[in-house]
């Protein structure tokens, strides 16, 4: 809405407002803050997500310490209550959901051949919109207690009567701020992958990761309104004592479990598909083989994300809804799991009789399929229902999902850090340390998650902040939190890694291009990135098209190399290209959000400055061209459509 | 602009129309939490007893027919017609404002008679419903008062049609949302207490 | 340059006078909803209003939105929204048993 208005007045006036100066590029703080550049705001969004990554892991290090021996002392009721809610907020929403986004935002552009997304300035918003939601969040430790009600926040227990403190108002608020960027950056993409393909890149050219995005972005359009109107509803119940969840007045609790679930299983696809596209470039390159059947990969994607939306209610087994509903359920449950299982049957497939080369990226991809697929398999036991009454609120469930989205999605960004390093950064991370973080993780991964089974069946229930002893719980525990540290310590690796690399780099000439004889357009720009992406748009004829200017056939359908990756790669030396110029507004629009929040929470006063900042950058974005005629981006800035029109207004 | 994009369609209309089908969720959890609550209205006036069917007639009269006007906006536009777009933008902005003032005289007029925002579940649900969709139409009116601002400052011409249609796409959305809200929440046969 | 599922918008659009028939359309449907609170239908009732309500809705987003002369694309994000929620919320509601005990 406000780029419309905005690209309208771009050719017309140059200052409208003529009362503040536009932000220059270069390459300072206030570069960061104010850029629209897609590549920065998806290194922003992966700092970010790292950040909360390390938070939220700190988090399970302390439920795991409590939990390590019985009727442990290490945090209370409250405290362990608060951590655990945490732990699972901002594991999803803080660090999973946008390191998904960061790659994102990288690689879109660059995999169908563009210089940015369709709405940078918006693209900027999300980014800071999400980045002011995760910290209003976590501000409630400081103001009077952390949301108490779980991730999921089920009522009537995340209502004031159970919940007294203020931690479950900055739960419904400040998830709300976070979905705003989610939907965002999800139009904003959606809109990025059909408009802005390069010549010859039709739908079915586009990479894997490309695809499992788009679905994951159509997901998002789709499924944050639900949570959204879920948020508002125990917000108002909070904050003005609607009632929606008051069983008193014959309200039904399970309306929230019904919204928060048709949210929440989309949720979980939105979560798992960007891992799978990852995997779904890292196994080609690595096993020298075109991805087996990228038709099926396409459309098993895309058919999870239509059936994820018909298996909601099997988080809800237990919770009464009938008999008829659960037979539904339970059915359409075990039917998603056929397009899951033809995705790992092609990974597998591409790999088979390939000449296989096990670096970093690609063990972490296998990493993903053995451990997606012992989630898949838990999967299926809760699908049975009779199964799955037994197994509802036990630690199995806490297992099963700890292996799809650590052994499936962690694992996932992991490999997608490895190998995308190099195009980033323009320095490659250490092979043998990658090679350590993954065995070591995945040690500690498996001696976390595995004995949860074991537990679990025994009886152990999740949630709870402690257990006595001599129910057997105490070695399987001890086990569990052994293997927390050890995956704390090959996070430790990774990060070690990086430092250690950095420093290798420094006064290094940035690797070449290709570090992996990759396939798709955006290993075509060199390492890192240049600002403007590809000095030319390249024409597209194939899938896999970098791969094919490579290599060819000769006469016996040998594969033969036809040319260096340095002869097809782009040299990045060009320069007036015409880029959309960074912006302030994006960031104080983002700011005056929080201001809303704690308004609503503590005093109405507070939510004054907030309107007055997010009305204000409203304003003045949408008077603001795009493009700033003295911007940063060279001399032959103006393109020549603009030139004409205005010759032609004369 | 339009024709430099992959499928002819500008990223703005396109980003409304995906918006618009994401907004369809929103609506839909609205109207079914609204259902769900229809019957349970605790100690408070029940729907039957208090809605007042001819005067929400009227006001839907109102909103429906500000579509035509916005539609007609939009052809002066592509017309060139600068002074009946002017025209017929005002006389939206000012339907929509009649609904509005219509639905706080509703609103005014049903907490006077004993339905506040937390007498029942169905009195918290159908507030949040109608007031969700109220905040859409001002925002709406808004964006159409912002629309005529920028045309007495001369910068709505025969080039900025597109603005005025997405903009008029949003607004007329909010009216296929009303069509469906007066129909469901209002016209089928309410229980009363 | 373009791919397949281009089409390119139409700018042939209805007059001024094909809009006021159709909001006069609109009007006279309108008026036969209202009229069914005066006038009593019985059993017919319900599904005669749903009938108009859908009608009215079809009506305005292939009028006024355009989607009737405009690219299928926004057709197809519109319809996909419109699809997701009304079986979504129904097998919501069903579960609820709201179509038995409403």
């Amino acid at each position: 809405m406000t780029d419309t208005m905005s690209e309208e007045t771009s050719t017309e006036e140059q200052r409208p407002l003529g009362v503040y100066t536009r932000p220059k590029g270069g390459n300072g703080w206030r570069d960061w803050v104010t850029t629209v550049d897609h590549k920065k705001i998806g290194i922003l969004y992966g700092a970010a997500a790292l950040f909360f990554f390390i938070i939220g892991g700190i988090e399970a290090l302390l439920i795991r310490l409590q939990l390590a021996t019985p009727n442990g002392t290490v945090l209370g009721a409250d405290m362990y209550n608060q951590v655990f809610t945490m732990h699972g907020i901002t594991m999803i929403f803080l660090a999973a959901m946008p390191l998904a986004a960061a790659f994102a935002n990288y690689l879109i552009p660059l995999q169908i051949g563009a210089r940015d997304v369709a709405f940078p300035r918006l693209n900027a918003m999300s980014f800071w919109v999400f980045l002011a939601g995760g910290i209003f969040i976590n501000l409630s430790w400081l103001l009077g207690g952390a949301p108490d009600g779980g991730w999921f926040g089920y009522a009537p227990n995340s209502g004031v009567v159970f919940s007294p403190s203020v931690g479950m108002d900055f739960y419904a608020i400040g998830l709300q701020i976070t979905g705003i960027a989610s939907l965002v950056s999800a139009i904003n993409l959606t809109v990025t992958i059909l408009n802005m393909r390069a010549p010859g890149m039709t739908l079915f050219k586009m990479p894997v990761l490309t695809w499992m995005l788009f679905v994951v972005q159509l997901l998002l359009v789709f499924a944050m309104p639900v949570i959204a109107v879920a948020l508002f509803l125990l917000m108002f119940s909070r904050q003005f004592g609607a009632n929606f969840f008051n069983t008193e007045m014959g309200a039904d609790p399970l309306l929230w479990q019904h919204l928060f679930w048709i949210f929440g299983h989309p949720e979980v696809y939105i979560l798992i598909l960007p891992s799978f596209g990852i995997i779904s470039e890292v196994i080609p390159t690595f096993s020298r083989k075109p991805i087996f059947g990228y038709d099926f990969m396409v459309f098993s994607g895309i058919a999870i994300g239509f059936m994820g939306w018909g298996v909601w209610a099997h988080h809800m087994f237990a919770s009464g809804i009938g008999p008829l509903s659960v037979a539904a359920f339970s059915l359409s449950t075990m039917f998603i799991a056929v397009p899951t299982g033809v995705k790992i049957l092609n990974w597998i497939a591409t790999m088979w009789g390939g000449r296989i080369k096990f670096s970093a990226p690609m063990l972490f991809s296998v990493g993903v399929i053995s451990m997606f697929t012992i989630g898949g398999l838990s999967g299926v036991t809760h699908a049975l229902s009779p199964a799955d009454t037994q197994q509802t609120d036990t630690y199995y469930v806490v297992a099963h999902f700890h292996y799809v989205i650590f052994g499936g999605i962690i694992f996932g960004l992991f490999a997608g850090l490895y190998f995308w390093w190099p195009k980033v950064f323009g320095h490659m991370l250490d092979e043998k340390m990658g090679k350590i973080n993954f065995w070591v993780m995945l040690v500690g991964f498996n001696m976390t998650f595995g004995p949860m089974h074991v537990l679990g069946l025994q009886g152990m229930s999740r949630r709870i902040d402690t257990y006595s002893p001599g129910f057997g719980f105490e070695a399987w525990n001890m086990v569990a939190t052994i293997g927390s540290f050890i995956i704390a310590l090959s996070v430790l690796i990774f990060l070690i890694n990086v430092v250690v690399s950095v420093k290798r780099a420094k006064g290094q000439p940035p690797c070449p291009p290709d570090p992996w004889d990759a396939r798709s357009l955006e290993w075509m720009t060199p390492n890192p990135t240049p600002e403007h992406n590809f000095d030319e748009i390249p024409t597209v004829e194939s899938l896999d098209e970098f791969w094919h200017r490579k290599w060819g056939t000769d006469e016996e359908g040998q594969i033969v190399r036809v040319a260096t990756a340095e002869e097809v790669c782009q040299d990045g030396t060009a320069t007036g290209v015409h880029l959309p110029s960074p912006s302030y507004w994006p960031l104080i629009f983002a700011i005056g959000l929080p201001f809303l929040g704690l308004g609503l929470i503590f005093n109405l006063w507070l939510t004054l400055p907030g309107a007055i900042l997010i009305v204000t950058s409203l304003y003045a974005w949408i008077f603001e061209p795009v493009d700033d005629p003295d911007g940063p981006h060279g001399e032959h800035h103006a393109d020549e459509k603009e030139v004409s029109e205005e010759a032609s207004d004369v | 602009m339009s024709e430099e994009t992959t499928t002819g369609l500008s990223h703005n209309k396109l980003a409304m129309w995906v918006f618009l089908g994401s907004e369809c969720l929103l609506f839909g959890a609205l109207i079914s939490t609204y259902l769900l609550y229809r019957n349970k209205f605790y100690d408070g006036p029940a729907p039957g007893d208090i809605f007042d069917i001819p005067f929400t007639s009227v006001s839907s009269f109102v909103l429906l027919m500000s579509s035509l006007t916005m539609v007609l906006a939009l052809s002066a536009l592509q017309k060139g017609d600068i002074r009946n777009n002017r025209l017929w933008l005002l006389t939206t902005a000012l339907l929509g404002a009649v609904f509005i003032g219509g639905q706080v005289y509703e609103f005014t007029t049903f907490i006077r008679e004993g339905l506040g925002y937390t007498t029942s579940p169905f009195s918290s649900a159908f507030f949040t419903l109608t007031g969700f969709h109220g905040v859409h139409v001002s925002l709406g009116i808004v964006m159409i008062m912002s629309l005529l601002i920028s045309s007495y400052r001369g910068k709505l011409t025969k080039k900025n049609t597109e603005t005025v249609e997405i903009i008029g796409l949003y607004w007329h959305f909010v009216d296929v949302v009303w069509i469906i809200i007066f129909t469901v929440i209002y016209l089928v046969p309410n229980p009363t207490s | 340059m373009s791919t397949s599922e281009t089409t390119t918008e139409d700018h042939e659009h209805p007059s001024d006078q094909k809009y006021m028939q159709i909001a006069l359309l609109l009007a006279v449907i309108t008026a036969a909803e209202v009229a069914t609170y005066f006038v009593h239908i019985g059993a017919a009732l319900i599904p005669t209003l749903m009938v108009m309500m859908v009608v009215k809705f079809f009506i305005v987003a292939a009028w006024f939105m355009h989607l009737r002369f405009d690219s299928k694309m926004f057709t197809r994000f519109f319809v996909t929204g419109i699809v997701l929620a009304v079986s979504v919320y129904f097998i919501f509601l069903t579960i609820f048993e709201f179509w038995t005990k409403g």
